[in-house]
């Protein structure tokens, strides 16, 4: 067989390189694929191969450690996952609860912020310094720190109440504030990371659009509404897309205020929280990598929704 | 067709020799003067350390320690063992948590020879219930080196004020005396105990044996639903509801629950003497004068309550570096060490410790004579007996947080029983 290709190829590169040996020759007509190739070789190893390998533990009974005999149980897993009313959903509803409403606030409180520190001032520096320490700040320090000011006997948070006559609040302790309570905890230390993106935007803005619509007479909140948010609309997506992914995925705070399961009635347990326990706490590796799949299927979604949006906004 | 033939050959001797290199017990292959130690954060780890130069003297190895927290511990396990990681040798585990789990999953070496044929180290010398607990199909696969029994902390000058002369002897009265020293003392709790789902289980265990309960019978079969389940659930429910600190969590592990105490805002406290220094300690202690420790108070069936041996140590199966492993648990389990050890405050799980006077001379006399009444009535477990220890926690636990928070702990029982004996059931199979 080489035999009969050889010569094609021979006088492909004839022409070209009279007398570099055949590798280099097959290497130059691969060239593309030769370089892209460690590349590739990180993605297949680092991403690919583990997601494949949990995609293939969702279809098998692994329990126990991953290395004893499983079964190939099809989508068993999946049904059963699915139709978990205890567990599964009602972890959806609370990571669709964190993640919309951290999202909200800290688009909403990081436009503003960005809009203040949009013009220069005096102290501006400082300022700025202030507003984005929460964002240097470990997530678990940032946890346990607040998880003493909500200490409800004898946390900052209820004294600072007491002053002002309302009586002391369960925080983290109560069945119905916890998840609250840790939204607000995320808000506290991501607003700064929004604020950033959108800075970072405000800031490319040319300043003739807005110089026109004053001569028109157009109010402050006006020139905001129609000028500023949509040249801005773009930024504010990449700021709702990498913020979201990331509050979707948010382990860290959760588990450092109230610790495995999300706590005794598993208050704050989202799909991460809860694909942790499944392989962590009861080894059920199985099931966790069905959850993890599902997981994952969920963010690709919203993440393409979003960038088609995105897309659609480019160009208009 | 010839060159395929001889690829699979070469493929096969490859296998081969790779599970050659695997397989077997007391594997050395790899020996090493280094021997890796996993150890978690407790007392007994600290005392280790400091008289580790003096092993590495003796036997001239080097002992690299790695030292996490349970949970982290317990995640550090999961990953490397179930990816059969050779870079950890001895593993402190607990035998009643993981035990089961592990040396089905064969992640611990067998031991037993190494065991009965070490002269010094004398495996008749440890107590027969802990011993149990780290044997599996009567291998024994870990050593235990410290046990647990469940006593009251108290604050003696709280129960002064209320004009209590004694600790409570029996539930009954520590539920009166409670209730007495909480209305004499706004802002202090007179109960304070774990509240975590799963945290909790372990400390409930004594109120639940006291009460004539158990988390499952003879035959195997779940019992969380009992009188005496349903009785316990609600006391211990009920005095933290009532006699708790206001606006209780229900996340606490002992953690939490010993800052309460040790922060002078609780007067009871029912918990592990292994963890007593936490509160004898003026360095960690703001009750450290005044607090006491006294047998578990008896409830209908008596005063029971557990005995467990709360840590051990085992083998990596997968470890190349088996025979200076043993060598570091021959040391650090060894009587001279468990007497060490006995005497910084850790309970040991050899009997010549106890018999001997040295062994219990540091102790505070009331904590020594607490011990005393825990290991005569000591129940042998504190959590039910499975492979997946952490859920069947969580569902008996479930009853305990449904109590603390008011709801019907009858019901929240029968609820439980149903799950655990599903579990059961399962697990079985």
């Amino acid at each position: 067989m080489p035999a009969v290709t050889a010569p094609s190829r021979a006088s492909r590169g004839a022409s070209v390189m009279p007398d570099t040996p055949g590798w280099a020759r097959w290497a130059n007509d691969h060239r593309k694929w030769l370089f892209a190739a460690p590349a590739m070789a990180f993605v297949a190893a680092l991403i690919i191969f583990p997601l494949a390998w949990t995609a293939y533990l969702s279809l098998t009974d692994s329990s126990g450690s991953v290395r004893a005999e499983s079964e190939f149980i099809g989508f068993r897993n999946y049904l059963d996952v699915l139709s978990d009313t205890t567990r599964f959903w009602p972890a959806v509803g609370r990571t669709a609860a964190f993640t919309g409403v951290a999202l909200f606030f800290e688009v909403v409180l990081g436009m503003a912020i960005a809009l203040l520190l949009w013009r220069p001032f005096r102290g501006e520096k400082w300022v700025r310094v202030a507003i984005l320490l929460p964002l240097v700040a470990t997530p678990v320090a940032v946890g346990m720190m607040w998880r003493l000011i909500f200490d409800p006997n004898i946390g900052m948070a209820n004294q600072v109440l007491g002053w002002v006559g309302i009586g002391p609040q369960p925080w983290l302790a109560g069945q119905h504030t916890a998840l609250p309570t840790t939204i607000f905890i995320d808000i506290w230390q991501w607003t700064p990371m929004v604020v950033l993106i959108l800075l970072a935007g405000l800031t490319s803005l040319s300043n003739e659009p807005q110089e026109a619509a004053m001569i028109d007479g157009a109010s402050a909140w006006q020139r905001f509404r129609h000028v500023t948010l949509p040249l801005l609309m773009p930024t504010v997506i990449v700021a709702v897309l990498l913020r979201g992914i990331d509050a979707l995925k948010t382990f860290d705070i959760l588990y450092a205020t109230k610790g495995r399961g999300g706590g005794s009635f598993h208050e704050v347990e989202t799909l991460n929280v809860y694909a942790y326990g499944l392989s962590f706490d009861y080894n059920e590796y199985g099931l966790s990598s069905t959850v993890l799949i599902l997981f994952f299927l969920i963010i690709i979604g919203l993440m393409w929704a979003l960038t088609a949006r995105r897309k659609k906004e480019a160009g208009r | 067709m010839g060159r395929r033939s001889k690829i699979g050959t070469s493929l096969a001797v490859v296998a081969a020799m790779t599970l050659s290199a695997c397989g077997g017990g007391g594997d050395d292959s790899g020996a090493s003067d280094t021997v890796r130690v996993t150890l978690v954060n407790h007392v007994w780890t600290e005392n280790i350390r400091k008289a580790l130069p003096e092993f590495e003297k003796q036997s001239g190895l080097k002992v690299e320690v790695t030292q996490l927290g349970e949970d982290q511990l317990s995640d550090q396990y999961n990953v490397k063992l179930n990816a059969g990681s050779s870079d950890i040798d001895v593993m402190m585990y607990r035998p009643l948590q993981e035990g089961r789990l592990f040396a089905k999953n064969k992640y611990l070496a067998d031991l037993t020879d190494k065991a009965k044929e070490s002269g010094d180290f004398d495996l008749g010398d440890f107590q027969e219930a802990p011993l149990s607990a780290t044997s599996y199909e009567q291998k024994v696969v870990g050593i235990p080196i410290i046990t647990e029994q469940q006593v009251l902390y108290y604050r003696k000058d709280l129960l002064e004020k209320s004009g209590f002369t004694a600790p409570p002897q029996t539930l009954d009265e520590l539920k009166t005396q409670a209730a007495k020293i909480q209305a004499d003392n706004p802002g202090v709790a007179g109960f304070v105990a774990r509240t975590g789902k799963a945290a909790a289980v372990t400390q409930f265990s004594s109120f639940l044996f006291s009460f004539g309960g158990d988390f499952v019978d003879e035959s195997g079969k779940s019992t969380v639903n009992s009188d005496a389940a349903k009785q316990a659930y609600a006391y211990y429910g009920g005095m933290l509801r009532e006699h708790g600190p206001a606006n209780i969590s229900t996340d606490m592990s002992w953690s939490e629950a010993m800052a309460i105490f040790t922060q002078g805002q609780a007067a009871f406290y029912p918990e592990a003497n292994s963890l007593y220094k936490n509160a004898t300690d003026p360095a960690k202690s703001k009750v450290s004068e005044t607090v006491g420790f006294a047998p578990f108070p008896a409830g209908p069936a008596g005063s029971k309550p557990y005995n467990v041996p709360s840590w051990g140590l085992a083998i990596n199966d997968a470890s190349k570096n088996q025979s200076n492993a043993w060598k570091f648990i021959e040391w650090a389990a060894g009587k001279e060490q468990t007497l060490e050890q006995q005497k910084a405050g850790v309970p040991g799980a050899r009997t010549s410790v106890w018999e001997n006077p040295e062994g219990i001379a540091t102790y505070p006399k009331d904590m020594a004579d607490a011990i005393t009444v825990s290991l005569a009535n000591g129940v042998g477990h504190d959590r039910p007996l499975v492979e997946r220890v952490a859920q069947a926690r969580e569902i008996v636990g479930q009853p305990i947080v449904d109590a603390i928070t008011g709801k019907d702990a009858a019901a929240s029982a029968d609820t439980a029983h149903e799950a655990f004996q599903k579990f059961l059931d399962d697990e079985a199979r």
